[in-house]
């Protein structure tokens, strides 16, 4: 069955369960660089390989860039 | 031993760290990170500011900050440009400390698009949850002493007051309510926002400021690593010139060449 979620503002389809850590796998996006907030909540880095992503969750996945 | 008489005896203390330069730079505006790079290396200083931002999904190859400037060297200092609320705020500081591991931030809420100008009340909140939850929180404010002096009052690692509108280039509008911050501060007064050359930089050092920052000053001049040259050794002359003490202002002439002896 498959189920949606919201990343960074886009809808995501996914087909099976997927936890955070294989999805910044598939996105190319390595750990130690980012930050993921689930539903308003901060996933510690240590959780992203037992965290799965549910229907419906909203993703927030940030880095540093230049500002000032 | 005797220090050098020449050089500045005390180093910037932000949140019980050291820092040589009083010099900060932004990393927004620059022509590429690679320029960035240059610049801060011309600059001297080891704090830079950053935004925390969207990974780009569709592009992940896009070049990265870290890869230019490599925060295991330099202080990154997260900012919450862009925030509006107090919440919007401390729900970015968090994400930054997740993504980095840093508590020292920058603590910025706006108020108004049209001229950046901090919400304080806002800002006093967001602050006030920040320390709470265990950041050592450096404050982009206005330049009102009574509201320094109430983020000092809640725990704030620096007070950093506008010289004029963010990105303005208008240097320092009020040297009056800067010094009178200063005068009351027990922790580092930071001149945030309107530096727009190396004499703006001079003046806010000569009127006591412990640091300064400077992004578009030195991002939008016509050669930003040059500049960034020019705002290191201006802020290196004008603390100096703060510690000497000027001399004092006077009316009329006063001769250099002594009277006495005069055929």
């Amino acid at each position: 069955m498959s189920f949606r979620v919201t990343i960074n503002g886009e809808e995501r389809r996914f087909e099976t369960a997927v936890s955070i850590d294989s999805l910044l796998d598939e996105l190319g996006l390595e750990p130690a660089k980012i930050a993921v907030e689930r539903n308003l909540e901060i996933v510690p880095r240590s959780q992203y390989r037992d965290t799965n992503v549910a229907d419906g969750d909203r993703l927030e996945i940030v880095h540093f860039i230049g500002g000032g | 031993m005797m220090r050098e008489a020449s050089t500045d005896p005390k180093p910037l203390v932000i949140a019980g760290k050291s820092y040589r330069s009083r010099l900060i730079i932004g990393t927004g505006k620059y022509k590429s990170y690679e320029q960035n790079a240059r610049a801060l290396e011309a600059s001297g200083a080891e704090i830079v500011t950053v935004a925390v931002r969207r990974v780009n999904l569709t592009d992940p190859s896009q070049p990265k900050l870290v890869d230019f400037i490599d925060p295991r060297r330099v202080t990154y200092l997260p900012n919450t440009a862009g925030c509006f609320t107090g919440e919007d705020a401390v729900r970015t500081l968090r994400l930054a400390r997740e993504a980095g591991g840093w508590n020292l931030v920058k603590l910025e809420v706006l108020g108004d698009k049209k001229t950046l100008y901090p919400d304080m009340l806002e800002t006093l909140r967001a602050a006030e949850m920040l320390i709470d939850d265990g950041f050592q929180v450096m404050v982009y404010c206005n330049d009102d002493p009574m509201m320094a002096k109430r983020l000092e009052n809640l725990g704030a690692a620096a007070i950093m007051p506008l010289a004029s509108p963010i990105g303005s280039g208008l240097g320092i509008q009020s040297p009056i309510n800067i010094r009178l911050i200063i005068e009351e501060a027990k922790v580092p007064v930071i001149v945030d926002a309107g530096i727009g050359t190396a004499s703006d930089a001079a003046v806010a050092m000569e009127l006591g400021c412990d640091a300064v920052i400077s992004n578009t000053g030195i991002a939008e001049a016509k050669d930003p690593v040059l500049m960034a040259s020019a705002m290191k050794h201006a802020v290196d002359a004008g603390r100096l010139a703060y510690l000497a003490g000027r001399m004092a202002k006077k009316r009329y002439a006063d001769p250099s060449s002594p009277l006495a002896g005069l055929i």
